[in-house]
């Protein structure tokens, strides 16, 4: 589903984020990349997004060559992938509602699918109760199960999360990444970047470490082979 | 002039409320639907129904900043529009003149007066001329006693010293101001004619001064034009500005160019929509406030004119100039600035 081949990526002011970076994810599978901040885990992730383009090699996602989308084709790309971010990148000028349901509405459905499908994402991050809130009188647990819901209202193939814990006690992590699970279980293939390495080894998920912008050899925890 | 309006008002995608409501009753027993075509046309047109409606509610939140902008592009459109009215009402009052523009052709006293009328029988074949009258040498003298209280003295003259003088009447009235120079120098040299003139030259010099006024009128509304287009494109931009978050969030989430653009031109729109109809009331109330000064002075000359304001077409030209003018700006402002704010 997640493919990298040779990958690197070097920042104009010079830092080389990632070097020559191999690594293939499977429909369906979740995985955890782990690395120190600055070891290139959010740049990864970026490139999937299509949120910065790679100095050399190409990133394939399910199947499509990024390298091939031009500038204007980038936001259907984007609707094909939800991402999670640390800081939940909530709007809080609106209700819970309406942030889950920005995706809806750009990528045109028709109003009346739009309040069912909100709902049943809400409803899956145990928050249908709060749709008419302001996210800013939500706990910063419930901002993240917003922004979960949000990222996976449009049924992304590729699910993202960039530090999806990194806020939160271990009680509340532990509960979002069951969330993670149960999306992974109806299919969607999941990238997770942690630095949480306490709560991904309790995971028996697949594990890559990236350092310095590679990959350290050896750190594959399920036994899932590469490529 | 450009940044009159710092405190911002925000366009804004559409919030889904309206969506919610008009969806809950007909939760029960949704069907999982493939967004389909027809249905995505459908959508986008409610997107724009909804943009446009919920960006014209967030100009009204802050009425402050909106009223600002909406002054000052109502009165950069408002000047040019009144020397046009100005123009236009002195164009009607002029009109009424054409009739009076008449060339007055003087014969040699040696001319019969057979000959004369030969002269304007064959001038009346000229095309510019609808129409001729001769005054006879005696007819001049004793119009010339009666309307000039001088009869008693003109009596006592041992000869009449007015000639006899052929009028014409110009086809076009003062329109074809050129083509009767032209023809009154050409009248000119006949044999017969003393002296040919026409009568309303101080008329012709006001055409040649409207004209100049609407050229000043044209280069003024072009000015103006561009001010109220950065204007609109300045307060786009802060808006802009004020909506980083949200633009990058959209991005994020999959809007297109076109999606993120599109709360910003209706906000343009808005603002010069606005502004035209602060215009509209400007000049209604000029041309009410001038109406009695006006109407006092036309009694003095004994006219009909009326002062007449922009009517329908103008005033829908007015809106139309400002609509435009706001999706300039908003347009100048959006392709500049949006494209630059990526998400982090």
């Amino acid at each position: 589903m997640i493919q990298f081949d040779n990958v690197s990526k070097r920042y104009s002011s010079g830092h080389e984020a990632l070097n020559r970076l191999s690594f293939q994810v499977r429909r369906d599978e979740m995985v955890f990349l782990t690395g120190h901040s600055g070891a290139g885990k959010s740049t990864l992730l970026k490139l999937i997004m299509l949120m910065e383009r790679p100095s050399a090699g190409q990133v394939l996602v399910n199947g499509q060559n990024l390298k091939k989308l031009g500038r204007r084709q980038i936001p259907y790309h984007r609707r094909r992938v939800g991402v999670v971010f640390q800081n939940h990148q909530l709007l809080f000028d609106r209700t819970v509602f309406d942030n889950v349901a920005l995706p809806l509405l750009i990528a045109g459905y028709h109003p009346r699918d739009v309040g069912r499908r909100v709902r049943a994402a809400l409803d899956k991050v145990g928050l249908l109760k709060r749709e008419k809130q302001s996210p800013i009188n939500l706990s910063g647990g419930e901002q993240q199960r917003v922004g979960i819901a949000r990222a996976v209202v449009n049924k992304p193939l590729v699910l993202l999360a960039d530090e999806p814990t990194g806020n939160l006690d271990p009680e509340l992590s532990a509960e979002i990444m069951l969330l993670f699970k149960q999306f992974n279980q109806v299919g969607v293939t999941v990238l997770i970047a942690t630095h949480d390495l306490a709560l991904v080894a309790r995971m028996p998920n697949r594990m890559m470490a990236l350092r310095d912008g590679q990959l350290v050899p050896g750190h594959e925890q399920s036994g899932v082979a590469l490529g | 002039m450009v940044n009159l309006c710092p405190v911002m008002s925000n366009p804004g995608w559409p919030l889904a409320k309206t969506v919610s409501q008009r969806t809950s009753r007909r939760e029960s027993g949704a069907v999982q639907r493939k967004s389909r075509v027809s249905d995505r046309l459908g959508a986008w047109r409610s997107h724009h129904r909804l943009v446009a409606s919920q960006s014209l509610q967030r100009l009204l939140t802050h009425p402050l900043a909106s009223i600002l902008t909406w002054m000052v592009i109502g009165i950069a459109l408002a000047l040019p529009a009144s020397l046009f009215i100005a123009l236009d009402n002195l164009q009607q009052l002029t009109g009424g003149w054409d009739s009076a523009a008449r060339i007055s052709v003087y014969l040699h006293d040696s001319v019969s007066e057979s000959a004369g009328r030969r002269l304007g029988e064959k001038l009346l074949e000229k095309p510019e001329i609808s129409d001729f009258s001769y005054i006879s040498k005696a007819e001049a003298l004793a119009e010339f006693s009666t309307l000039s209280g001088f009869g008693s003295v003109i009596d006592e003259l041992p000869d009449n010293p007015l000639p006899a003088v052929v009028l014409l009447q110009p086809a076009l009235g003062l329109g074809s101001a050129e083509a009767l120079e032209v023809l009154v120098r050409e009248v000119q040299q006949l044999p017969e004619v003393e002296l040919a003139q026409m009568d309303v030259q101080w008329v012709q010099r006001l055409y040649r001064l409207m004209e100049l006024g609407k050229r000043v009128t044209l280069a003024l509304a072009a000015l103006l034009g561009l001010g109220v287009l950065l204007v609109t494109g300045n307060t786009i931009r802060l808006a802009i500005e004020s909506r980083r978050e949200e633009i990058e969030v959209v991005k994020l989430v999959g809007g297109t160019d076109a999606y993120v653009r599109r709360p910003f031109i209706y906000t343009g729109v808005w603002y010069g929509f606005g502004g035209g109809i602060v215009a509209w009331f400007l000049l209604l109330g000029l041309v009410a406030w001038l109406d009695g000064a006006v109407a006092g002075l036309v009694g003095l000359y004994d006219s009909q004119f009326e002062l007449h304001g922009l009517g329908v077409a103008g005033s829908a030209l007015l809106l139309l100039a400002g609509v435009l003018l706001g999706l300039g700006g908003s347009w100048l402002a959006v392709s500049r600035h949006l494209g630059a704010i990526q998400p982090q």
